[in-house]
């Protein structure tokens, strides 16, 4: 599989989660294990662009796909804007569900460049903070999306604002 | 969690997987997008010793008109259905539905007839598709046989379909005239199953129905197809004492038991309120679409 625009190529068995095959195989240990029922959404990745729960497919299912982690969201020290907004909106408390927000967001992001709070709420209605810092977390997908269309605005600046996206 | 382990095929093509199923099929689950399979796997309730994973057979992704219905393929994933422009326009019940269904994540890899051969009772899809009298198609080496929905289930987690089956396809009929529906779902929170949840779907001839569906999740073994009820509607107009009597009679068809959810009493009662709102809303939207 393709993680983070990079080949990736393992023996493992049939059993082994794309979550433990990230973390463990990959050490790419951003994507977090919450709930492990396919209930929190801490373990969101992207999977051929779709925002999925880790924890709830199989590694092997993933064979030949293209994975996005939220290591793969900035572009060498340039934050993504969603990942800006995050930190300008203190869109996070302990931070445990915040790989996974930014996963499910950034795929709404692309989808629905202006989202209301409506759309943002749907959007991550799969993720759940446990700090309960929902308001803040919209407000940050909201600075995503101005910081987005004030790039596109301005392409000069698209460099630096574009991140991994 | 880890599932127990087990062997892993992943066919290109629907003759390989049918043969596969052919020789090993009564130790094997069949998986789509795995949504209901892999939490079970995990839990280790279900423990197959072969996972034949379909994903990869092309074809079966298809949401398309097809002789006087509209026939969804295997690997139709909820958030294909959320996005069809065809199914909002032909059953917008479906497209409506969707939004109860799991939560978005789940949504953009569980598929439609993944969850209504799993056949789980509390599942939304099984009672949509009785309302909706959908019909399955079965593959096997055999050739194909065409279930009706009406019978399927058996039990909790239980169908009809042979160990040696590959559902490639569910087909409903496309509604003619003026029809509506509605799915009703009371639920803890996003995501959550059901305590209670309604189907209803009616075609209507001048004033009068013609076709009437109801289906019931999470009140029973099964889905249940309230088929009482639905007789009760039909050559009737919709008016608030036959739809009184309706929403009792599939209250009456209701089998719930006590839970952590709510009292079978109680959520006898949700059945009863969910087939009266749920029949004037479909009734509103019929009237729209004759409009």
């Amino acid at each position: 599989m393709r993680v983070n625009g990079v080949e990736r190529s393992a023996d493992v068995e049939p059993r082994v989660l794309l979550v433990d095959f990230l973390r463990s195989n990959l050490l790419l240990t951003g994507t977090h294990v919450g709930c492990d029922t396919t209930s929190c959404g801490a373990c969101t990745v992207r999977m051929d662009g779709d925002p999925v729960k880790s924890c709830t497919v199989l590694a092997v299912q993933a064979e030949g796909r293209e994975i996005k982690t939220v290591e793969g969201l900035a572009n060498g020290a340039a934050l993504a804007p969603i990942q800006v907004g995050f930190h300008e909106e203190h869109g996070l408390q302990c931070g445990f569900c915040t790989p996974g927000m930014m996963m499910v967001t950034s795929a709404l992001l692309e989808r629905n460049p202006n989202p209301t709070d409506d759309d943002i709420r749907w959007a991550i209605s799969g993720n759940i903070c446990r700090c309960t810092g929902y308001m803040n977390i919209v407000k940050a997908v909201k600075y995503a999306a101005q910081m987005q269309s004030e790039a596109a605005k301005a392409p000069e600046h698209a460099a630096v604002a574009g991140g991994g996206e | 969690m880890f599932p127990a382990a087990f062997d892993y095929e992943a066919p290109s093509t629907l003759t390989e997987a049918l043969s596969i199923l052919k020789q090993r099929g009564d130790d094997a689950k069949v998986m789509a997008g795995g949504q209901s399979l892999i939490p079970l796997l995990k839990l280790r309730f279900a423990q197959p010793q072969l996972i034949v994973d379909i994903a990869r057979i092309p074809g079966l992704a298809d949401i398309k008109r097809d002789d006087g219905h509209v026939r969804i393929g295997a690997l139709a994933r909820h958030v294909d259905i959320e996005r069809s422009r065809e199914l909002a326009k032909l059953l917008p019940l479906m497209v409506e539905a969707v939004h109860w269904i799991a939560d978005p994540l789940v949504r953009n890899r569980g598929t439609l007839v993944g969850s209504v051969c799993h056949a789980d009772p509390s599942g939304d899809w099984g009672s949509i598709m009785l309302a909706l009298n959908a019909e399955l198609v079965a593959q096997s080496n055999k050739g194909e046989r065409v279930i009706p929905i009406d019978g399927f289930f058996q039990g909790p987690f239980t169908t009809t379909l042979r160990p040696d089956e590959i559902v490639t396809a569910i087909r409903i009929p496309v509604p003619s005239g003026s029809a509506g529906g509605s799915y009703h779902k009371l639920e803890r929170r996003v995501g959550d199953f059901a305590t209670v949840a309604v189907s209803v779907q009616v075609e209507l001839d001048g004033r009068k129905v013609k076709k009437a569906g109801i289906g019931l999740t999470s009140v029973g073994a099964t889905n249940l197809k309230a088929k009482q009820a639905e007789q009760a509607l039909i050559g009737h107009e919709l008016n608030d004492q036959v739809i009184a009597e309706a929403a009792k009679l599939a209250a009456d068809a209701a089998e719930p038991k006590d839970d952590i959810r709510g009292s079978a009493a109680y959520k006898k009662d949700v059945v009863r309120v969910f087939v009266q709102r749920g029949l004037k809303a479909a009734l509103a939207r019929a009237q729209e679409v004759r409009a």
